[in-house]
């Protein structure tokens, strides 16, 4: 069942360089209980499309549909109703907490927003806290005693305390020491399964990707260039430049085959976004066509989308998986 | 060529006494690389800084050890020798945010001429000295690099900064390079291009490389001898292929289990527990005991001594 729909959504920002546009013409179905996962370089408006499903910004055009309903013709009450079934959990635990507050506070604070009785909210405190394996004690305690595992934990505490379906985790791992990720990698694993949640998980790191999504669709300069399910994206990845993020992935292995430079110098500023294809000035398989017509997402594959020009006159791929293209 | 024997700095703190660099020890070799791997406040970073006799003012105080480069040993060097003729003549840092490390007043061919004329490499004028800046910048492969000289810090992407850092660094061909978390805050289309420059650059001039990060995937790529850092120690050293294959450490053991990888899709993760040490109240013995599998009692107690095995050593009672 499919709990949000994105459709043809477009996000502009008006700055002094001129009109940036952020998200353009993107549109997704993230089904309940799935790991959902948008990959891309910094600039290419991941970040940005979870701010639009927050409602933190608005849209130029497009529908966002969250369990049936637009979340844009939402009345005050369905809104805040909204904003309590959709949390977040960003990247730096060091600045989503506020140091002046008590843990209990900040994990009240939602609470109170949402009109919760002052007698629940202890037990209710207590018992997200629970959830992330932090003892009752630490609700009185403030986040700088807390090591950045721990206070990563608080951050998901607060995400689960109102009870929501949907949580937008924005590079939830990336900024915690290498030991303690899988900890809180696996802790997010447990509580999907406990509580049906759905995630849509943020971030620029393949190998992280491709442990914890279902689905993926990668982000080139506001477009989704390819999406898929996890196993089928990265068995046979067909946008060139899912294949050249691929391959720039360090592999913790010395004898890993070594890949130099395959995607040509650097994104280009949004402000200016390359015509046609915008992939176009760093692909290796540039062609003429690529340079004036922007390519359309076609299916190479059961379930699975592509935009490059590269796929026109071929036929669809079949559904059955190869793994050609695969650098290992 | 470098020679770091049992390197202890420490942060003399109101809260007590921080010991970042706790006896740490090293070689490396012309042309050559060493990884200095350890999550934020293992030592690493600290560990570079005390090379360049830049311990942090006031707290910060190199307490004991040795460092030879090139047989000239480093410690002890008053502050002029050290600004005359190492920092940036022999011993180059490229640090992991070129915005901290670029004067935003200043263009990027003044701040790449900066050391030339400093050392007095430049040749008579300032003309000669701007004009090595563009052979410079070109070497890095900083695209149009005579207009791009007179341009500002803020006009460059990260991945083109660091570039122009890089090419500081090297303006004096300095014996060591010292980079640290040099491609963190880079995409990985432009980690691999920075890294691919780095290698080249080093091909070309022989230097040695300290190459610090928390990342084990780019220390894989460019290292090829690794040295795993904790509570500023380091509990394991070996050749690359030794160490991701057979590491002999817990704590490599753990980190090395703990990263997703691709290709290899387990349900879950092994994980290290608990969290990385107060460096104001370590564990006693082992600093790593805590976290420890295999933790015994004389963990518990006593800290394990430095086991030479051939080149690669290792710090854990397992193998003492």
């Amino acid at each position: 069942m499919t709990l949000l729909r994105l459709q043809q959504v477009v996000c502009r920002f008006h700055t002094r360089g001129g009109v940036l546009t952020a998200v353009d013409d993107v549109s997704l179905d993230i089904a309940k209980g799935e790991t959902f996962a948008l990959v891309g370089e910094s600039g290419c408006g991941k970040s940005t499309l979870a701010t639009l499903i927050l409602k933190l910004n608005p849209l130029a055009s497009g529908r966002i549909v969250f369990d049936g309903e637009d979340i844009g013709r939402l009345k005050r009450q369905a809104a805040k109703r909204y904003r309590a079934r959709v949390q977040a959990v960003f990247q730096d635990p060091y600045s989503s907490l506020n140091p002046r507050l008590k843990v209990k506070t900040i994990l009240a604070e939602p609470l109170l927003a949402h009109g919760e009785l002052r007698r629940d909210i202890a037990a209710r405190v207590e018992r997200a806290l629970a959830l992330v394996s932090l003892p009752a004690g630490a609700a009185s305690l403030y986040p700088h005693e807390f090591s950045g595992g721990q206070r990563q934990r608080i951050a998901i505490a607060r995400a689960l305390i109102l009870e929501p379906e949907l949580i937008v985790l924005d590079e939830p791992i990336s900024a915690l020491d290498v030991s303690i990720r899988a900890q809180i990698l696996n802790l997010l694993q447990d509580l999907q399964a406990e509580l049906g949640l759905t995630y849509l998980l943020i971030a620029h790191d393949l190998a992280l990707v491709e442990h914890a999504a279902d689905r993926v669709a990668v982000m080139y300069l506001g477009r989704i260039v390819e999406t898929a399910a996890s196993v089928e994206l990265f068995d046979n990845p067909r946008h060139p430049y899912t294949q050249a993020l691929l391959a720039a992935v360090p592999r913790p292995d010395p004898q890993a085959p070594r890949v130099h430079g395959q995607a040509q110098g650097e994104v280009a500023n949004a402000l200016a976004a390359p015509p046609g294809c915008r992939f176009h000035p760093r692909c290796p398989s540039c062609m003429a066509v690529c340079e004036r017509q922007a390519p359309m997402l076609v299916a190479v594959g059961a379930g699975h989308h592509s935009a490059c020009h590269l796929h026109e006159g071929q036929p669809a791929a079949p559904a059955a998986k190869s793994s050609a293209g695969r650098p290992e | 060529m470098l020679r770091v024997q049992d390197l202890k700095t420490h942060l003399f703190l109101k809260r007590g006494v921080l010991k970042a660099v706790d006896g740490v020890s090293f070689e490396l070799a012309a042309g050559k690389t060493l990884g200095l791997i350890g999550e934020s406040g293992s030592g690493k970073t600290m560990t570079g800084l005390s090379l360049l006799g830049l311990p942090p003012k006031p707290a910060g105080r190199i307490v004991g050890g040795t460092v030879s480069l090139d047989g000239r040993e480093l410690i002890g060097l008053d502050e002029k020798t050290l600004a005359d003729e190492v920092r940036g003549r022999q011993i180059a840092m490229i640090s992991q945010d070129p915005m901290t490390s670029l004067n935003p007043v200043f263009t990027v061919g003044a701040q790449v001429a900066a050391p030339i004329r400093a050392h007095g490499l430049g040749g008579d004028s300032r003309r000669d000295a701007a004009h090595l800046a563009v052979e410079e910048l070109q070497h890095v492969r900083v695209p149009a690099a005579r207009q791009r000289a007179r341009d500002y810090p803020h006009q460059f992407s990260g991945g083109m900064r660091q570039r122009v850092v890089a090419a500081m660094a090297i303006a004096c061909r300095p014996r060591l390079l010292i980079a640290d978390e040099p491609t963190s805050a880079l995409d990985v289309t432009i980690q691999v291009q920075l890294m691919d420059l780095i290698e080249r650059i080093q091909a070309e001039t022989d230097a040695g490389l300290l190459f610090i990060t928390h990342d084990l995937g780019i220390a894989a790529r460019v290292c090829h001898r690794i040295a795993v850092m904790y509570a500023g120690r380091i509990v394991e050293a070996a050749t690359a292929e030794q160490l991701y294959a057979e590491p002999r450490h817990p704590y490599t053991q753990g980190l090395l289990a703990s990263v997703p990888r691709l290709g290899r899709r387990d349900k879950r993760l092994i994980s290290i527990p608990g969290n990385p040490p107060d460096p104001l109240a370590l564990p006693s013995g082992c600093a790593f005991h805590p976290r420890c599998p295999h933790a015994t009692e004389r963990c518990r107690v006593e800290a394990p001594p430095t086991v030479m095995a051939g080149d690669d050593q290792v710090a854990c009672w397992l193998h003492a």
